[in-house]
């Protein structure tokens, strides 16, 4: 039995306009909560009463919209990184280890300590940071060197090593800087904790209990700084070329290895910059399970912003969003489901920028 | 087949077919007919509109308007299939065929046919008398990569064959074929219109279309210039002037002129190919200022992996020198540094990035230097000037310099890597296969800049497969055969015979 009809793909011969591929994205979030709110339906849910309340758990008020942009702030470094990574088609995979490892490298000034507890609060935090960020290079440095080497993939080497920094960590703060024995190291001194807007809440009662800190800055002066390198420096026009041909960039005299390894270890410190803003500025100190899932989330921001930095602060925020509310909201699956939704439904919505989509009746047999 | 079609001398009738692409129009109002049991050649500059006509005929695109009449009955292709089904097949010049399945296997894919089992040697046998009754010789049984680039074509018109296909298409079918080769296509062709088949040649080299071909329509930037005119009688110069729209020198003034100091000098080089077997045997010669050494050579006998070694892109031992100085497996930034330009054999895959800009092409080689570099920042305005220069100088067809390098045509795409290379003002130019693929028109362009930098005084390296081509550009001619030099020459000296003999490799200049 054929239908009627078929679905025919043509493949686009004209120039896409400039607004395309923003207006398939949105289409495709709307497009993901209408099917999720089928979904409610269908189980015997209200899907505009479950979004409804969605929508104020997580954008309801200045405290929920702070709670917001904390848990999008890892995921706009890491997503940051990877968008740099892929850009080379290096797909880097381990940001979840690199979180880890800048969190553990950014902790040792305190616990080792590196520096006096009684030093400026600048000093200590500057540190920190130096460290998060040397400790993520260091672990990207790691993939990168093989691929760039002895050509191993990068995929394999940075999912494995994810496993390697997460233990890595349970070796320290259950053994040697272990708090009284449980998983976690002892909180930190206040010098090692990043300036939050509650800080100044004698001054302004309004940002009582205001979670937000520090690390959105990074995130933010990380991404107009990647912006720029991509679109304005050498580097930047290196790394597309390399993205785009790999042969071409060799003939132009590229050393394709040493960017290979450069861009991993960049890519890297961005997500152990995270794993120090995500100790210093929400946990304080180190411990098990510091990342729900930051680094495997951040790959998938930085797939929806089609690799561009200041999509991916807008998609980080609308994860985090959708994290916030999963806390509120039960089952706490649904979030997920919705990200998954969205995920799966914004990268086939690519098959629309290439393809044109036409519905054909179907022609008698030609002879 | 209808009744209607027995009365109908036409096999296809495209008639006022319109396709646009952005900023082209890539049809404009083209007609085309083919009869039934001729070879009617289809003939245009690159880009000219060839490849689109015949994607429109095969089901690949669909036009604007215009009517498409199959053996007298109207119809609208949806799919490749459809094009199929009806009986027409198309032998495109990039082979689609999987390395490591067998003849049959490749025939025998994607049809519904063996249902379940797969039953080889039936099958082998019928191929085999296909094969018999058109004159199409390969073995059924082997496997694809065993095969020559000829017999994998072989393959490639059977499949359409087996298909049941009656009209075919082909597409720059010599352009990747030896002189041998060229002549055995020449006959199976022959041979497929005697047996009723008719046939549409894409080419763009006018002796074998006046070899071959009865009928000939000429394509200029999507317009019809000569429709179906007998191909008796024309000249070659005629036909030139209808593609081009001009007239065309076939003869190129080169004037003498002293050689001046060495610039090249390569001594007892070696490399191996890509799956370690030694691909270039000890091979020395040296290139002065304002010569061009020619390396002729089937392909496959090692000329890629020579220029890649000379580039800097595969490993080698031996030494190359560069006025003086050192570059055996140095990068190719340090061949660049010593003024090596280098115009790659494959020009979408090494030469140019597809989804980058004009402008990001053509800085590809200069981006570190002033005006274009600015520190750490390339200077995009400096950039698109440098690249809209070039685009008017060497006459770059394109929308805009922010046009990305895959909608460009091979010809001019070929002028964009030509003109980046040139504008670093190379002391040595390594060419391989510069004008492979382009039209008249664009050879000439290309073969005229070439020679304007040998007058300014650049060594050129240049590798051809194209024997007429390496005459009239080379001062010296060399020979390789199996990854050695067997032999080198004087231009002037040499006969295209000696030459011919010592690439099939039953001749050396030293024996």
């Amino acid at each position: 039995m054929k239908l009627p009809f078929r679905i025919q793909l043509t493949r686009r011969t004209e120039e896409i306009p400039k607004w395309m591929p923003l207006a398939t994205s949105v289409g495709a979030v709307v497009a993901a909560f209408i099917i999720s709110g089928i979904v409610l339906w269908s189980i015997g849910g209200d899907p505009i009463r479950v979004f409804g309340f969605f929508f104020r758990a997580s954008f309801g008020s200045w405290g929920a919209f702070s709670d917001i942009i904390v848990k999008a702030t890892p995921l706009i470094l890491i997503g940051l990184g990877c968008s740099l990574a892929f850009r080379m088609n290096m797909i880097n995979i381990g940001a979840e280890g690199q979180f880890y490892m800048g969190a553990f490298f950014a902790s040792l000034v305190v616990l080792v300590p590196l520096v006096p507890m009684d030093s400026p609060r600048v000093l200590v935090l500057s540190l920190m940071g130096v460290m998060g960020i040397l400790g993520g290079a260091v672990y990207g440095f790691i993939p990168g060197f093989l691929k760039a080497k002895f050509n191993v993939n990068e995929v394999i080497t940075t999912l494995m090593l994810n496993y390697v920094a997460v233990f890595w960590n349970n070796y320290w703060i259950f053994g040697k800087y272990s708090d009284a024995g449980f998983q976690m190291t002892p909180t930190f001194e206040k010098v090692a904790w990043l300036p939050r807007l509650a800080d100044l809440a004698k001054q302004y009662p309004v940002f009582s209990g205001i979670t937000l800190h520090l690390g959105v800055v990074f995130g933010l002066v990380a991404a107009v700084v990647l912006w720029l390198i991509l679109k304005y420096s050498r580097w930047g026009y290196e790394i597309n070329l390399i993205g785009d041909n790999p042969k071409a960039a060799e003939y132009a005299g590229i050393n394709i290895a040493r960017n290979m390894i450069l861009v991993m270890m960049v890519s890297g410190a961005l997500a152990g910059l995270a794993g120090m803003s995500e100790i210093t500025g929400v946990v304080h100190r180190l411990q098990e399970r510091i990342s729900t899932n930051y680094g495997f989330s951040g790959v998938i921001v930085a797939w929806l912003a089609k690799l561009n930095p200041f999509v991916v602060i807008l998609v980080s925020i609308l994860f985090g969003a959708l994290i916030v509310a999963g806390r509120e909201i039960q089952p706490s699956g649904l979030s997920f489901m919705i990200q998954g939704t969205i995920l799966f439904l914004v990268i086939s919505s690519d098959v629309l920028l290439r393809y044109r989509i036409s519905i054909v009746k179907r022609q008698e047999e030609i002879a | 087949m209808s009744s209607i079609g027995q009365e109908n001398n036409f096999s296809v009738e495209m008639h006022d077919i319109v396709l646009r692409f952005p900023g082209v129009l890539a049809n404009d109002h083209v007609n085309f007919t083919l009869r039934r049991g001729e070879i009617h050649a289809l003939l245009g500059e690159n880009g000219a509109g060839k490849s689109t006509l015949m994607n429109v005929l095969s089901g690949l695109y669909r036009p604007e308007s215009g009517t498409i009449k199959i053996n007298g009955k109207t119809t609208i292709f949806n799919s490749p299939k459809d094009a199929i089904a009806s009986g027409i097949g198309m032998v495109h010049q990039h082979f689609m065929l999987v390395p490591t399945l067998t003849v049959t296997e490749n025939i025998l894919l994607g049809l519904d046919e063996p249902k379940f089992i797969m039953n080889l040697p039936k099958y082998n046998s019928k191929i085999g008398e296909l094969q018999e009754k058109y004159g199409l010789k390969v073995d059924p049984t082997a496997k694809i990569w065993q095969l020559s680039v000829g017999e994998q074509q072989r393959v490639e018109i059977l499949k359409m064959l087996y298909r049941g296909v009656d009209i075919l298409i082909l597409d720059e079918p010599t352009a990747v074929l030896a002189p041998q080769e060229i002549d055995d296509l020449m006959e199976t062709m022959s041979a497929l219109v005697a047996q009723g088949k008719s046939i549409i040649f894409i080419s763009h080299k006018l002796n074998e279309v006046q070899q071959v071909a009865d009928r000939l329509t000429v394509l200029r930037k999507g317009k019809v210039t000569a429709e179906g005119i007998p191909v008796e009688g024309l000249t070659r110069t005629q036909l030139a002037e209808l593609m081009v729209g001009r007239e065309v020198i076939f003869r190129i003034e080169k004037d003498l002129k002293e050689t001046g100091e060495v610039v090249l000098e390569v001594s007892n080089l070696s490399a191996e190919n890509s799956r370690g077997l030694p691909a270039v045997k000890n091979v020395s010669f040296t290139i002065r200022e304002g010569e061009i050494l020619g390396i002729a050579g089937v392909a496959g006998n090692g000329q890629s992996e020579l220029v890649e070694a000379i580039t800097g892109l595969r490993p080698c031992t031996g030494s190359i020198c560069i006025n003086g100085q050192e570059l055996a497996n140095q990068s190719p930034r340090a061949g660049m540094k010593c003024g090596m330009a280098h115009i790659p054999e494959d020009r979408t895959g090494v030469g140019t990035a597809p989804n980058i800009s004009i402008t990001g092409n053509a800085i590809m080689k200069n981006y570190r230097q002033d005006p274009i570099s600015n520190g750490w920042r390339i200077n995009y305005p400096a950039a698109d000037e440098h690249a809209s220069g070039l685009k008017d100088l060497y006459d770059i067809q394109a929308p805009s310099v922010n046009t990305q390098a895959r909608k460009l045509s091979g010809g001019n795409l070929q002028k964009l890597i030509l003109a980046r290379e040139i504008s670093c003002d190379p002391k040595l130019i390594v060419a391989m296969q510069p004008t492979r693929g382009l039209d008249v028109g664009a050879i000439e362009s290309v073969q005229k800049l070439l020679l304007e930098q040998r007058s300014n005084g650049a060594a050129i390296l240049l590798l051809s497969e194209e024997l007429e081509e390496l005459f009239e550009l080379s001062d010296r001619i060399a020979v390789i055969y199996e990854g050695e030099l067997v032999g080198q020459l004087d231009a002037d000296q040499a006969d295209l015979n000696t030459v011919g003999m010592m690439m099939t490799g039953s001749l050396r200049s030293d024996e």
